[in-house]
């Protein structure tokens, strides 16, 4: 197989094989939480569910102040890398191209410049998280095989594009391929790790708001 | 030039019983010093060598011996030997065929048929373990009769002129990766050189065509050191195939900024902003284009508003399409999302039917607990 056999392998069938895997496993994954349903509620009661679930997800987004204090690291290079990756991921012109493709509309794009530095904070951000998680006992504890996994699918993709944009190591046909690889890694193992909290975080928080604005006894 | 592959004796021009050195017969020809001093230059400027070289070069070129050449072109279109000859007269590479003995080359010679094949034989003979050879096009190999010449298939004339050959220059995307035959669905089983012969030094110059100084470059290093030049990892000579199209680009700030044309005639292309978009392959391309340039140095493809389509990449004609930009899926990726997506649904309602029916079951079977429970022993 050449490199560009390769590169076309990761364009075509690789894609093909990994959107199918993503966009099932997430589909099916939120509707079985969505269809799971709840009891109907029988018994009239003061607060409203949903101004107090919407209310927490916004602010459960700004950590209060004695967690960020017990957990300053955690949370600034989880804010970093997640920030990073969003404008890496959204705001790069060949990326723009890609979700065009799709979606079928584009948005204007950052110059490489930013992008690099935001892939160079994503990078280091996510290094650190990953120390943090090895040296700090607790968390040590607490890591299992899938934070070590979806930590690296993560990872993949923007170390590698990164190298991939900067040409090292080896030639570019081959390094495009291997990032676009990497994605498709990330597609893959997406639907069936934590990963999924990209799409159920708001359903859990708009969730324990409601549960919290409710006042009064459920049926 | 250490990590030069020096060939086994070092010097092909060695023992070339044909005619005298490469000096007289410019000399004969009236090349003056001042002009044959400027090809020197230019052939240092080009492989990159210091200007300090250039007196060496001179003098190694002067009592050079024009080694024997032998060309064979099978499966292709003549493009890679119009492109040589088709370049600006009195030039380096003009200059470079006073430099060799072109003993064979179907277009360019003037005997046809068996005559033809007795100068090939003839010259293989005489030079035996110090000529050239040149291929241009590919080989096939599920039927040999596809392509032949005097009745001799492509391959049995390609392994029988390796034979006695110090060195082989596989000229055209075509003979050293397959090039359009090799293209899907590849009808004839064209190979490449470098997939029949495995025991000679093979110089890979791809191009669909090569840029002539390119190949007349690669000539002249040869004649030059003896030797053959430092190759990439798909037999490219670095000093040529080095850099990427993309890193040379005189629209690359444009990339970098972000400036696209999104059409050919928008505003972004009249103001010769990037190619990307329109599919450019400059990315993943390695080629002389940007820095050597077409015609004499005028120009190259992006900079007549075209985008790279890749020509020196093996498999360029099964890239995904020329006017693809290359970040993009190759096919349909929202049908498939749509489909996928319509078909997970109608599953996830059936694995969450499944789950209420566990749901209502373990219900069933639930007992209350009581205060008389708390109470039993
Ligand atoms: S035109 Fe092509 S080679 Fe030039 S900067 Fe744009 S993408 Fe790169
Ligand atoms: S610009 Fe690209 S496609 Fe055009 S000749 Fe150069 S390498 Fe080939």
């Amino acid at each position: 197989m050449t490199e560009i056999e390769l590169l076309s392998w990761a364009r075509g069938p690789g894609l093909q094989i990994a959107t199918i895997i993503f966009v099932a496993g997430v589909v099916i994954r939120v509707l079985e939480i969505l269809l799971l349903g709840r009891k109907a509620n029988l018994a009239e009661a003061k607060g409203g569910e949903m101004s107090s679930g919407l209310k927490t997800m916004i602010t459960r987004t700004v950590p209060d102040r004695t967690t960020f204090k017990r957990s300053s690291v955690t949370i600034v290079s989880g804010y970093a890398f997640h920030i990073g990756l969003f404008v890496v991921c959204f705001l790069s012109a060949p990326h723009i191209l890609f979700l065009k493709d799709i979606i079928g509309f584009g948005w204007p794009s950052a110059p490489t410049a930013v992008i690099d530095a935001f892939a160079v904070i994503t990078i280091i951000a996510m290094l650190v998280t990953l120390v943090n998680r090895l040296t700090n006992r607790v968390m040590r504890y607490l890591t299992n095989f899938e934070d070590l996994l979806t930590w690296f699918v993560t990872f993949l993709p923007v170390i590698t594009g990164y190298i991939a944009f900067h040409r090292i190591g080896m030639t570019a046909p081959t390094l495009l391929a291997v990032h676009i690889l990497s994605v498709e890694l990330l597609l893959v193992v997406f639907p069936f790790t934590k990963l999924m909290h990209a799409f159920t975080l708001f359903i859990a928080r708009w969730y324990n708001g409601a549960i919290s604005g409710y006042r009064g006894v459920a049926s | 030039m250490k990590k030069d592959l020096l060939l086994k004796d070092g010097n092909p021009q060695q023992g070339n019983p044909l005619g005298g050195t490469l000096g007289e017969s410019l000399r004969s020809q009236g090349v003056s010093r001042r002009s044959f001093m400027k090809f020197c230059a230019t052939t240092a400027s080009m492989m990159a060598l210091p200007p300090s070289m250039i007196p060496m070069i001179a003098n190694a070129l002067e009592n050079a011996r024009r080694p024997s050449v032998i060309w064979l072109s099978f499966q292709e279109c003549t493009g890679c030997t119009e492109s040589l000859t088709r370049a600006h007269t009195s030039t380096v590479e003009s200059l470079i065929f006073d430099a060799i003995s072109l003993d064979y080359h179907h277009t360019l010679q003037a005997a046809s048929g068996h005559a033809a094949e007795a100068a090939r034989e003839v010259a293989m003979e005489e030079n035996f373990g110090n000529y050239l050879l040149v291929v241009d096009g590919s080989i096939p190999l599920d039927n040999p009769g596809y392509s032949t010449i005097a009745g001799i298939s492509n391959l049995d004339m390609l392994t029988e002129s390796a034979k006695g050959a110090a060195a082989i220059v596989a000229v055209g995307t075509c003979a050293t990766y397959g090039g359009i035959p090799h293209a899907n669905p590849n009808p004839t089983g064209a190979v490449s050189v470098k997939d029949i012969i495995k025991d000679k030094p093979i110089i890979n110059v791809p191009g669909c065509p090569p840029i002539p100084v390119v190949i007349t470059g690669v000539l002249a290093h040869y004649l030059t050191f003896g030797a053959i030049p430092e190759l990439d990892h798909i037999g490219r000579p670095k000093v040529f195939y080095g850099q990427s199209i993309h890193d040379r680009c005189y629209r690359r700030p444009f990339y970098d900024k972000g400036q696209f044309a999104e059409t050919f005639d928008d505003e972004g292309a009249k103001k010769g902003w990037c190619l990307y978009k329109l599919g450019c392959k400059g990315p993943t391309t390695y080629n002389a284009c940007a820095t050597t340039k077409w015609n004499n140095g005028t120009s190259f493809p992006i900079e007549s508003g075209h985008p790279c389509i890749g020509c020196s990449e093996p498999d360029f004609w099964d890239g995904g399409g020329f006017y693809k930009a290359l970040s993009l899926p190759t096919e349909d990726l929202s049908k498939t999302a749509v489909y996928a997506a319509a078909g997970a649904a109608a599953a996830g309602v059936a694995v969450s039917a499944l789950n209420r029916g566990k749901k209502n079951a373990s219900n069933k079977i639930h007992i209350k607990t009581t205060i008389d429970d708390l109470t039993q022993e």
